[in-house]
Parts: C-alpha cells; structure tokens; sequence
C-alpha cells in the first residue's frame, strides 16, 4: 500500500465512489447542499490528496489513512440494535445529548428543535431543509477550495451533522452535547458536518465526542464550522476516544466577528490515526481566541494537529496551547502558524507546544510559525520537548512515592494544564479521570457500553 | 538508628564526599555546619537517595538496613526524611493529592489499610494546626507561587504528615524571616520524640538557638573535621571557618 499506483486508486475509488452513487447522496438533501456537494467534489478532482511534499502535512501522508475497504453509507442505513441500549454518555449533568451514528441523525424526535427562545438545534440536513436561506449563508464558506482536501471531502459526502443556531441576546445555559458514534461491524467511512452560528451577545456551550462501540476500523473524517457573531462567548470541547485501527480527522473553521470570545479545548485520548485541522480567522476587532489541545499516544499511534491562526482585524488576541505525551513508538505532531495581517495591529498572539516524551522511540515533530506583516504587534512561539523532571521526580519519590506512582501524577499535572481549560465542571473531572486511566495504561472507555470491543 | 561508615560520594567524576563517618542514636538532635561546598547538601541527597550522585565507598546502615541499596520511595517509607535546601514547585499536582498519596504509599508499604479521604482530611488539618501552615496553602499545587518561607514551611508540613524517623533538614533556614524561623523550628521541635532524630544541616548558630542541637559537627572538604557540643555553634558564629580550614588546610 506504500507504493503509487496503490494510492492512485485510493483518490480514483473516491472519485467513483461518488460519481457512480450521486443519485444516492444526492437524493436527501435540498437542491442548494447538493450544489455544495458538486462544487467541492470538483476543487477535490481538482487538488487531490496532500502530498508529503506539502509543508502542513509533511509527515502525515493523508491519502494513506484513506487506503482501506472502508464501507460508505451514501444513505441512511437502519441499525439492527437500539444504541440507547448500549450506550450512554457517564456524565449525568450531559444527559441530555444528540446522537449521530454512523454520521446519520439517530434520534427522530430531536431532529431539529426551535425552543421559545429562538435557538434551533438538531440535524443540518433538516436545518437546511426548515431554514434554508440561514444555513445557505453560512455552509462550507468558510473552507478554501484549493486548500482544505480533507474538507472539501466531508462537504462531498456530507452524511448529517449537528446544527446550532443561537439568535441575538440569548444565553445557552445548558451545554450542547454531540455524540459522534461509530457502530459497525464492518470497517466504516464516516462524514459528519457541523454548523454552530452564535448571534451577537449570544452565549453557547458545544461538547463533541467521538467514540466507536466495535473495535473495527473506521474513518471519521468531520468538519465543524463556527461563526462567531460580535460578543458572542463560544465553548467549544472535542474529545476523540476510539482505538488503534481508526482514523480520526477533524477539520474546524472558527471565524469570529468584534470582541467574540472562542475557547477550544481538544482532548484526543486514544486514535490509531488522528488529524486535527484548526483554522480561526479572527476577523473583527477585539476578537480573542484560546485554542487548547492534549493528546495521549502509544504504541505506534500517529497524532498530528495543525493550526492556522490569522490576524485579519485590529487588537484581537489568540492563544494556544498543545500539549502531548507520547509512549511507546508513537508520534505526535504540532505545526501551526500565526498570520497577522498589515492591519491587525495591536495583535497579541501566543503559541506554545510542549511534547513529554516517555520512550526513546517516541517521536514529537514540532513546526511553530509566525508570519507578521503589522508593525505593531505582540507574537511569541515557542516549542520544548522534554522527558519528566528529574528534581520533580526526586521530589515526590523522596515523600515515598514509588517511581511510577509519580510519573503518573507528572503526566497527570502535565495534562492538567490543557483539561483545567474545560470550564464544563462534570465535563473536565470525567476527561480528568479518563486521562488518568488512560495514562495508567487501563482502558478509559467513558460509557459503560455492553459491547465488548478493544 | 544511623551509622555511616567512610562514605565517599561522587558527581561527574568530582568526589564531594571523602570518607563520611557519623552515628545517629534515636532522640538526638545532629547539627552539620560548615563552609560553602563543603558537602553538607551532598551529604543528605546521598542519604535520601538521590541518583545522580555515584556511591564509590563505605556503608550506611539505618536501623540495621543498607540504605544505599534501596530506591528513594522506599527509604521515605522506613523513615527518612529529607526537607529540601530549594523545594520544588510542581504545577498541576495537588497538595492534597500529593500527600494523600504519599501517605497511603507508605501505608500501603506497611500493610495498612488505606486512610478514606474524610479520615485523610482530617489528618491534614491537625498536622496543619500543628506546624502552623496557612491552611490556604494546601489548596494549591506543590509549592507553586510560594514565598520562600512557605516552602520551607510546607517541608514541615509534609514532615509531620509522613512521621518520619530520621529528619534530615537542609538548610531549613535559609531565606526565613525570624518569624518564620521560629514557626519552621516550633514545628520541629513539636515533632521531635525519643523515638526519632533529627539532623539539621545549616550555616548559622540562630537557627541552634531554636532546635537546639546534643552534637556539632563540622563538615569541611568532604570530612566531619570537628564534632563536640552545642557550644561549637557559638565558637563558629564568633570565628568562622578560616582556624578550621587551616588547620584542615595539609
């Protein structure tokens, strides 16, 4: 599978794929998506899969993720069980959540809500059927055509996805909640599409996790976008737990208007493959962005998360923070780049990776940019990757805490920095004992799910 | 309770310890005093295990056991304890969690049955209450964004949480104000019992007037050179180390 012609065949199947069930993928969806659907599967033929070659993604080799006998559902296709019988989510203040299996909408009653208040939250298919001027504003506009492979590829294929439409002046108290389940029994290709608008001085909570109940191998190839309105407060939090055979890519567009507030959180606590792609355009004065990631690897998992921040207005602020522990022969990847625009000036932007390297074999790739054309501004980057502190280490040990035990709270507090950044109180204690169980090497299923898989 | 006999002690190749000779009975107080790079901190690294240092030669023996055969954590869990010269700031990890686990580690050692945390809680606030601690202070992360004093006050904290037997106090004094001082002292005293022994390492005879130690010594060049009583403070405080180090000098 590593030679040419192999991966030739990868971007042809795509192609056929879609071109010969058209009438399939097309049959659900209202005139204006499929219109979406062709223009993007056309900028795809156009650029085709990223080359090693390519600096964003120069040590993943993305069109090798998709090589496989992944199975594609171009409709909705009716499960055999009723997943409310095998899963459920542990958090109980979370209850509350949207199922989407296999990419498709799974509850029929939620499908699409408009409470009192004006907010709409449910499926996008049927968003865009009910409100199609509102999503025909906002859908796909903000991926590049000659860029965003990856997706332009969930826009193609687009399966259904979460829609949240917050008007002016409303606060979401309760938190929104995406299950993004994986339940087959043969290997999967999976594209969901989400679509969070935030009017101005509104306020809303989105949790996204994406978890599979079998051990098979899948793909999971999802886009969100978010706009963030002026002094809009947006909580975004991703938590991606499957297992070694998935591929888990994530392609998020946040674009924020005067003085909105994003706060990112993304938690990959376990993927054979993952790519996480964060593109925030922060486009109104005042705008301020904190992007927050953690990943946990081992064995020969590959972890590879890319940022983009661009600077396009005046005194707006970004801050990152990348984080990940690395075991075993597995490797984690950080490359992001700051753009600040001639006009942003009074920019402040920072960004920090650190990698913990547990093995020798591990591997940490870092690749931090900036690129200024204000005058006026505050950036700073900056990259360590290291293994436990010695002086930390003697320190605990010396309390009579075993070796081990005090790696395990060393991690433990180096993750810390990134989990503390969940404001979600049930939230941010599950993903803390998640993150401990999975760096004591125990499994950290987070549903008491009756299948037994990995 | 611990005997050492000509331990020689090494860094990089640099011999620091030059043959160490010192016997420890429980209930005593030690005080090793001595010029800058003389070994003291050396010394009690060496004792609590600390690995960059290479053991070249001789024997400590604490309660009969080797001790240079066992790893940090498991001298911690006989009864050694080590308050740090420059205690370590550690983001992310909880006082409490920090000492919950250590305790019930050393528990755990022993066969003990783990403290519940209500019964761990309530520990803390009596050791607290007894050294003197803000409480406020073990709300936070391990001695991140102390003041020097803090630190040194929490090492006695953490003394009285873990009951050791032998303490070894580096340079507890250092960077206290007298206030501070004598809470840190109050502390050890307190703690002190005819069961356990403390050796407190430090350059200035006001810290021996607060723990006031049975025995001097004075560590030069890698040796104990000078061991009497606790008058040698005064002697040293009064003189200096320079009719040592020429006695010591051929």
């Amino acid at each position: 599978m590593n030679n040419e012609s192999d991966l030739n065949i990868v971007t042809k199947n795509i192609i056929s794929d879609y071109t010969n069930n058209e009438k399939e993928i097309f049959s659900n969806s209202p005139d204006f998506i499929n219109k979406i659907r062709q223009q993007s599967f056309s900028s795809f033929k156009n650029i085709g899969f990223p080359t090693t070659k390519n600096e964003n993604y120069k040590y993943t080799n993305i069109e090798k993720s998709f090589f496989g006998n992944y199975k594609k559902e171009f409709k909705y296709e009716p499960l055999s069980i009723d997943v409310h019988e095998v899963f459920s989510c542990d958090i109980p203040e979370l209850k509350n959540y949207i199922l989407l299996v296999n990419g498709w909408f799974y509850d029929k009653n939620k499908i699409l809500n408009k409470s009192e208040n004006g907010v709409i939250i449910g499926s996008l298919i049927e968003a865009a059927k009910q409100y199609p001027e509102l999503v025909k504003k906002y859908l796909a506009k903000s991926i590049n055509p000659s860029t965003d492979t990856l997706a332009l590829l969930t826009s193609a294929f687009l399966q259904d996805g979460l829609f949240v439409y917050v008007p002016d002046n409303v606060t979401v108290s309760e938190p929104i909640q995406l299950i993004n389940l994986i339940v087959a029994n043969e290997d999967i290709m999976v594209n969901p599409y989400n679509l969070i608008i935030a009017g101005k001085n509104s306020s809303v909570d989105i949790v996204v996790c994406d978890h599979s109940l079998n051990p098979n191998a899948f793909l999971l190839n999802s886009t969100s976008e978010i706009y963030a309105s002026e002094n809009s407060k947006i909580q975004f939090y991703r938590q991606q737990n499957a297992h070694d055979q998935s591929v888990q890519l994530s392609n998020n567009f946040i674009n924020q208007k005067e003085n909105s507030f994003v706060n990112s959180v993304n938690i990959t606590l376990h993927g054979g493959t993952v790519r996480n792609n964060l593109m925030v355009n922060l486009n109104g004065k005042g705008a301020c962005n904190n992007s927050y990631a953690l990943w946990l690897a081992d064995e020969h998992q590959h972890i590879d998360s890319n940022t983009f921040i661009k600077h396009s207005a005046e005194e707006c602020q970004s801050y990152q923070l990348y984080k990940g522990i690395m075991d075993n022969k597995s490797t984690g990847i950080f490359s992001g780049k700051i753009l600040v625009e001639k006009n942003a000036q009074k920019t402040s932007a920072f960004q920090s990776n650190k990698n913990l390297l547990l093995t020798n074999e591990a591997k940490a790739l870092s690749k931090p940019q900036l690129e200024i054309y204000a005058d006026d501004v505050k950036c700073s980057h900056g990259s360590a990757t290291g293994q436990l502190d010695e002086d930390s280490m003697f320190y605990l040990r010396s309390r009579g805490i075993s070796k081990k035990e005090s790696c395990q709270l060393l991690m433990q507090a180096f993750a810390d920095e990134v989990t503390s950044k969940i404001l979600i109180e049930p939230l941010r204690n599950e993903i803390n004992e998640l993150v401990e169980k999975r760096l004591r090497g125990e499994l950290s299923r987070c549903n008491k799910c009756k299948v037994n898989c990995c | 309770m611990l005997s050492i006999k000509n331990l020689k002690a090494s860094i990089n190749g640099k011999q620091i310890l030059k043959g160490i000779n010192l016997e420890v009975k429980a209930g005593e107080v030690h005080a090793i005093m001595g010029p800058n790079g003389s070994g003291k901190s050396t010394l009690a690294s060496v004792l609590a295990g600390r690995e960059i240092y290479e053991i070249n030669s001789g024997e400590v023996l604490f309660e009969g056991k080797n001790l240079l055969q066992m790893q940090p954590e498991e001298r911690a869990r006989l009864g050694i304890f080590l308050g740090f010269q420059y205690p370590i700031e550690i983001p992310g990890v909880s006082m409490v969690n920090f000492m919950k686990t250590a305790v019930n580690e050393k528990r755990k050692y022993f066969n003990l049955p783990l403290l519940s945390s209500s019964d761990f809680l309530k520990l803390m606030r009596e050791k607290k209450e007894l050294v003197e601690i803000d409480s406020q202070l073990t709300n936070r992360s391990v001695n991140e964004g102390f003041s020097g004093g803090e630190k040194k006050k929490n090492e006695i904290f953490q003394m009285a949480m873990l009951e050791p037997k032998l303490s070894i106090l580096d340079e507890t004094d250092s960077g206290l104000d007298i206030d501070a001082l004598r809470i840190v002292a109050n502390g050890v005293n307190k703690l002190k019992t005819p069961e356990t022994a403390t050796i407190v390492i430090t350059h200035y005879q006001r810290l021996l007037d607060y723990i006031v130690p049975d025995i001097i010594h004075v560590l030069y060049n890698g040796q104990i050179v000078k061991t009497a009583g606790k008058e040698l403070a005064l002697e040293l405080e009064e003189k200096g180390y320079d009719w040592i180090k020429k006695e010591f000098a051929n």
